[in-house]
């Protein structure tokens, strides 16, 4: 599996978590180029829904980047984001996902370096369990 | 003039479609009066060779419950799709997987494997299992194909509409019945049910509070349900937040909880994630160790998530077997 790229799709708040991945970008600092970055207004925003569409669809790993508890822009958005991914990965496990595969985590907007260590860190992990395994649906 | 044929057709499913379409009682003389039926194992004898007879599209109407699991089923539904002008998916199996429809987080091997040889009731040293082809001295038996997965009718044929349900009430078949013989139909691919979701009509939403918080899940055995409070506001997993409405709360009535048998609205494309997000919403605690300690007392969430619908899930089945 040693050639093996991950397809990871992150999720990433406006208000923070882009804004930590933009300034990644901006202070040039080198990541892995695995992750496909869809900018949402808040992870409270984030449907459960998303997250299966991203694995329907070929990704390997969803990544869901929100502010820190407390910074919500919208207060509290991002512990319904929390409230709901302890239990989609729970769930997810019974499908067959395994848990590294979906990870949820705070960056703040001055937090590049959080952000570079985390796509990483989940690029190798994923990286380790190799691609999402098909079943024949025959 | 001749009376319209109609088929109706038992695939991956318990038998309770069947026995609706006889809880018409005696509405169903007046369907039979209007129609000519040209194929219902269950009630009458017909033969496969009696349909393969006729011209396509000469069945008005065929009527097809159950998922689609074996080799047999789907012949018989793609024959039926081809000698009928319209299909309808009845009941929730055939609508969404159905119960059976939960075999996807299992595959063909294990299944055969528990029923086969693991299960505490089965004798079987000589460790014999089905096989497609058998050969005795009087020829070859053959039995059809048995899937690794479990399949909506929809995944396998077209079908024009749907009627929800485990299984469809009497009122919803009339319905679906009448608006078929007078040809008042709503569009293609429509579910025959109100497209709003069941707390909407739910009887229980005047005692709901404004806001409802969960700070312990419980299951229906553990505790003596309040007949007039809302489920969820009692720390009962009621999947009605996610659910289709128009089952007339057969369930909710007899103060058990929904588990999503007419499948989601319209604006839903996978009932257990929407319902994973609404329960997930209500949950009362901000700290990583109390959320999870809620969740962690769900028993096999998945399972009730997607108690009617896996097959019809964005995921489908299990994806590592």
């Amino acid at each position: 599996m040693k050639d093996f790229e991950p397809r990871i799709i992150g999720f990433l708040c406006n208000w923070c978590s882009y804004a930590g991945a933009d300034a990644a970008g901006s202070a040039r600092k080198i990541y892995p180029p695995n992750v496909k970055v869809i900018r949402v207004m808040c992870t409270g925003r984030i449907d459960p829904q998303f997250v299966l569409k991203a694995f329907q669809s070929g990704a390997d790993g969803v990544l869901i980047l929100g502010c820190h508890p407390g910074d919500c822009h919208y207060k509290e958005g991002n512990y319904n984001a929390l409230r709901r991914f302890h239990l989609l990965r729970t769930m997810l496990a019974q499908f067959g996902i395994e848990k590294d595969r979906v990870r949820l985590d705070w960056v703040s907007a001055s937090e590049a370096e959080k952000f570079v260590a985390t796509v990483n860190d989940m690029v190798k992990k994923v990286k380790i369990l190799g691609p999402l395994r098909k079943t024949a649906v025959a | 003039m001749a009376k319209p044929k109609v088929a109706f057709y038992w695939c991956a499913s318990c038998g309770g479609c069947e026995e609706a379409v006889v809880d018409l009682a005696e509405n169903i003389l007046k369907v039979v009066e209007a129609v000519e039926f040209v194929l219902w194992p269950v009630a009458m004898d017909f033969k496969i060779k009696d349909v393969e007879a006729l011209q396509d599209g000469e069945i008005a109407v065929s009527f097809i419950n159950g998922g689609i699991r074996t080799g047999e089923q789907e012949h018989v539904a793609k024959l039926l799709r081809k000698k009928s002008g319209l299909v309808v998916a009845f009941g929730a199996c055939a609508h969404l997987g159905g119960v059976p429809g939960l075999a996807n987080f299992s595959n063909r091997d294990r299944i055969f494997d528990y029923v086969y040889h693991k299960s505490p009731s089965v004798d079987n040293p000589e460790r014999i299992v089905p096989q497609e082809k058998t050969v005795v001295r009087e020829g070859e038996l053959t039995l059809p194909e048995f899937y690794n997965t479990v399949h909506t009718l929809d995944q396998v044929i077209d079908v024009d509409y749907y009627l929800p349900g485990c299984a469809p009430p009497p009122d919803l078949i009339m319905n679906a019945v009448e608006a078929i013989l007078t040809g008042n139909l709503p569009e293609k691919g429509a579910v025959l049910s109100p497209d709003k979701s069941l707390c909407d009509t739910c009887k229980r939403k005047v005692t709901k509070p404004e806001k409802t918080v969960i700070r312990e899940i419980k299951r229906v055995h553990e505790v003596m349900l309040d007949p007039e409070k809302c489920f969820l506001d009692q720390g009962i997993i009621c999947v009605g937040p996610a659910t289709r409405d128009g089952c007339g709360e057969r369930c909710i009535n007899a103060n058990m909880p929904c588990r999503g048998c007419f499948g989601p609205t319209s604006r839903v494309d996978d009932q257990g994630a929407k319902f994973l997000s609404a329960l997930a919403s209500i949950i009362d605690a901000d700290s990583e160790d109390a959320i999870n300690k809620i969740t962690d007392s769900i028993a096999d969430p998945a399972g009730i998530f997607y108690f009617y619908s896996l097959p019809a899930s964005m995921l489908k089945r299990r994806l590592d077997i």
